[in-house]
């Protein structure tokens, strides 16, 4: 489709708006009972668990029938879930949480440290994505009564980074249906039982997911909703058309077509929007393998920075759901967000052309210095965009570059146990504190294979020096600058490259109230989420 | 008893051919890059740890050599056990009967549809040849079979669900309502409607191409004139005379193509949202779930050598001559 610039300012006027106006406008209305919230589910998943998998493709699911410890609030603060109040010892060692009273499983039995204690050992120290990492020094959780969780650490833990991490590590599993057996065959990985507003009904392979109202919920009167069916549509063009059909209510995580955010933004009936995805924000990466002697010289890695006109790319691709991006901490990470004051490369050609020619690359038969293969993840159209792009860029200083399209498992493998690429560009995840999985990228010592790590081949003491010691850290100010020095030195040493910032955009149905009201409102509970007539 | 007879040679005949094509799937998903413990890393999207993967790789058997992981398979199939799915962490057999009947009921369907639609339309064109309705459905054939299915699927649902509502855009049945018996078969062929179409127009310009070159030929044969000669009117002659004649290479065509789209058509699939085999097999290559695709391509081949086998059979019915030669 093709859009005049007219059509384009309209639309970003149309969305500007949007944003800048709350739901406000609904507070009056009384909250209807009753209906059924249809959702867009684009990815099939192998589980349902989140604590046992902490993506978006579980918590679109698994967030509305189990519960973490802690939420965030509108503003993005943690707030009591099923921990209702903690505190830290001085020395930031031990933990403790208050659990809420009155919570029953969806099975009847009630909610107890027991389980917490038996989540956090067996599941997120062992299993979880990202758990593992968080909970590396985590020795002990003691239970002294069945409404305290006492976490121990072998090295301090910052309460700050703890708490914000929970609200996605922190998923709490039934031990009663967990123990004794096989934790990654059980059952209940694809049938969750949870404490939620929501109780798993049924999961038909290919065709939908159900989940009905829990009746015993402990908000009492919560949730409106009488269910939830999410319904698989693997085709992008398809779901978009059923949800103009008013099939699918809910679109979450840019699972629809960039062509069609623009389309249904302009249609009165529907909500493009990136409001409650701010806790999930993610930057596009170029990653370069410093086995490649022509990239180990920061000469190289700097002029293709300087190459690549990132403003450009993102006004005539992404549109208004991208910005600039100037290091790995992201804008709307209110907490550690250095500032836009750090080393940044803007576009200059010329100053690339200068870098590379003296670096000792000159031009040769066709104007070629050096010929490099560009590996794009396979997720998401914005990658695949921006690897062309890059292609193109890097064609006009004398680069030659091959893209290699692979599938995911060809690409994790290729590029993070192989190491067989020179370029590669991807999304990194940023989940509310710059530990959870941003320093992985830089901090060297990752183990082979694990994927979205430093696998670059690069080591820079004092950058893992400023990491361990962010890590750690127990007062807030102090960690905020160590994470200042942090960006400036991995902007300067340049080992990757993470020039764009996006947050997931969601396209809703506005029959839909009290939607977006959290930072991560796609992955959370939809308690008051209700649907006007 | 000497079609059971037949039906064993036949099925003794294929097992050889049946072990190639295994084997050679086996190797060939050997040779793409990454396995199914990455494909699910890539699922979490972070935080990936290599001690939990290499536990992974254990708990899937992929820490074993290819060759003892092949001998694994066929011991197994030997058995008649089609092995445990990575994906959907169930036995394959049970993944499969549950994808089964969607695709049968769709291929049937849009075969049956191409088959019988592109008959009318063949024996219409070939009897005003070269006049003004062979050269419309000549025409129409060909924009059918030129045009992509997967834009044909998306235009009818913007036409039929977005604007005109008159039919679902997507799903197998309307989820949650709980009907049962006749009231299900109508939902379920109301969802199957658009799907059916899509799939068979393209099929549709293949036969009416088919059978209208066909009925051209076997007019043109002796015993045609013969039996004008005696004064049989023109609509008998087509029917009794021509008609059985020239189905022959319709019967051939179908038996050819039942194969293919018993492998389920993965953009039609995906596009209505239903969930057939060829979804299947697509989710588990991008997978890596060897298993499941390993079982798919024995049930596939199970079945093109059934209706082949039910080809050949029909073949003799229509034209005697080729039964009595064996």
């Amino acid at each position: 489709m093709t859009l005049t610039r007219r059509a384009a300012l309209a639309t970003s006027a149309a969305l500007a708006s949007s944003v800048l106006m709350p739901q406000r406008t609904f507070a009056q209305e009384q909250p209807r009972r009753g209906g059924v919230m249809t959702v867009h589910f684009a990815t099939e998943q192998r589980i349902l668990n989140p604590s046992l998998q902490a993506s978006t493709g579980v918590y679109i699911v698994g967030g509305k029938i189990q519960e973490p410890m802690l939420d965030l609030d509108e503003a993005g603060n943690p707030t009591p879930c099923l921990a209702e109040s903690w505190e830290s010892s001085p020395d930031g060692k031990a933990i403790t949480f208050r659990l809420r009273r009155g919570v029953t499983w969806h099975d009847g039995k009630p909610f107890t440290s027991a389980d917490v204690q038996f989540t956090a050992m067996e599941m997120w120290k062992k299993i979880q994505n990202y758990g593992t990492a968080l909970q590396l020094f985590l020795t002990a959780v003691d239970t002294p009564d069945p409404h305290t969780a006492v976490f121990r650490y072998e090295r301090p833990m910052p309460l700050n980074l703890l708490l914000r991490a929970l609200t996605d590590l922190g998923y709490v599993s039934a031990k009663h249906v967990y123990e004794g057996s096989n934790i990654r065959q059980n059952p209940a990985n694809t049938a969750p039982v949870g404490t939620g507003p929501f109780k798993f009904m049924q999961y038909e392979r290919g065709q939908f997911i159900i989940a009905e109202r829990n009746p015993n919920y402990w908000r009492n009167n919560f949730p409106y909703l009488d269910r939830i069916v999410w319904r698989v549509v693997g085709d992008r063009s398809a779901a978009a058309a059923q949800m103009e059909a008013g099939q699918i209510l809910f679109a979450p995580y840019s699972s629809l077509a960039i062509a069609d955010f623009q389309r249904l933004g302009d249609d009165p009936r529907f909500e493009v929007t990136t409001r409650g995805n701010e806790g999930n924000a993610r930057t596009n990466t170029l990653e370069f393998n410093f086995r490649n002697p022509l990239l180990a010289d920061i000469r190289v890695r700097r002029a293709i920075a300087h190459a690549i006109d990132v403003p450009f790319f993102i006004e005539n691709f992404l549109g208004d759901f991208a910005k600039r991006g100037t290091g790995p901490i992201p804008s709307v990470s209110t907490d550690y967000y250095p500032g836009a004051d750090m080393p940044q490369y803007a576009f200059d050609r010329r100053k690339a052309n200068a870098l590379l020619d003296e670096a000792g690359h000159r031009r040769g038969a066709g104007g070629v210095r050096f010929n490099l293969r560009l590996h794009p993840a396979p997720w998401g159209e914005d990658i695949a965009l921006w690897s062309t792009f890059i292609q193109q860029s890097l064609q006009e200083v004398g680069i030659r570059v091959e893209v290699v399209r692979l599938d995911a498992a060809g690409f994790l493998r290729t590029v993070y146990n192989d190491w067989n690429f020179d370029l590669a560009t991807g999304w990194h995840q940023y989940r509310s504190d710059p530990a959870v999985s941003t320093t992985v990228w830089y901090r060297s010592g990752q183990p082979k294979g694990a994927p979205w790590t430093n696998q670059w081949g690069w080591e820079d003491p004092e950058t893992d020096r400023i990491i361990d010691a962010a890590q750690t850290e127990l007062d807030p100010a102090k960690r905020k600058a160590l994470y200042a020095d942090f960006v400036r030195r991995v902007n300067t040493e340049l080992p990757l490259w993470m020039p764009i910032e996006q947050i997931f955009v969601s396209v809703f149905n506005k029959r839909l109230r009290n939607y977006a009201n959290n930072p991560r409102w796609a992955s959370s509970s939809w308690h008051d989420l209700w649907l006007a007539e | 008893m000497r079609v059971l007879a037949l039906a064993g040679r036949r099925l003794a005949a294929s097992l050889p051919t049946l072990l190639i094509i295994l084997v050679g799937m086996f190797l060939l998903l050997q040779l793409a890059p990454g396995d199914t413990v990455d494909a699910l890393i890539a699922q979490t999207g972070g935080g990936g740890d290599a001690r939990v993967a290499a536990e992974l790789r254990a708990f899937y058997g992929l820490d074993l050599s290819v060759p003892a992981q092949l001998g694994n398979y066929l011991w197994r199939l030997v058995r008649l056990d089609l092995g445990f799915s990575s994906i959907y962490g169930k036995p394959v057999s049970t993944v499969i009967l549950e994808r089964l009947p969607a695709t049968l009921l769709l291929m049937t369907a849009a075969l049956s549809f191409a088959f019988f639609v592109g008959l009318v339309l063949g024996v219409l064109a070939a009897r005003r040849v070269n006049g003004w309705p062979d050269t419309l459905i000549s025409t129409l054939g060909l924009v059918f079979y030129a045009t992509p299915s997967f834009w044909f699927g998306l235009m009818a649902i913007v036409l039929f669900a977005v604007h005109l509502e008159w039919l679902p855009a997507g799903g197998f049945e309307e989820i949650g309502a709980g009907y049962t018996g006749l009231r299900r078969a109508l939902d379920i062929a109301k969802h199957l409607v658009l799907p059916t179409l899509t799939l068979g127009l393209i099929f549709l310009a293949i036969y009416l191409r088919i059978m209208r070159a066909s009925m051209l030929e076997v007019l043109s044969l002796d015993f045609v004139r013969t039996a004008r000669a005696k004064g049989l009117d023109e609509t008998r002659v087509v029917v009794r005379h021509v008609l059985r004649n020239a189905l022959l290479p319709m019967v051939t065509l179908v038996g050819l193509q039942a194969g293919t789209m018993l492998g389920g058509s993965v953009v039609v699939e995906s596009v209505f949202s239903l969930p057939g085999l060829g979804r299947l097999a697509y989710e588990s290559v991008v997978q890596r779930d060897l298993n499941t695709l390993l079982g798919i391509v024995f049930v596939s081949a199970i079945l093109v050598i059934s209706v082949n086998f039910l080809v050949d059979l029909l073949y003799a019915r229509l034209d005697p001559r080729i039964g009595a030669g064996q």
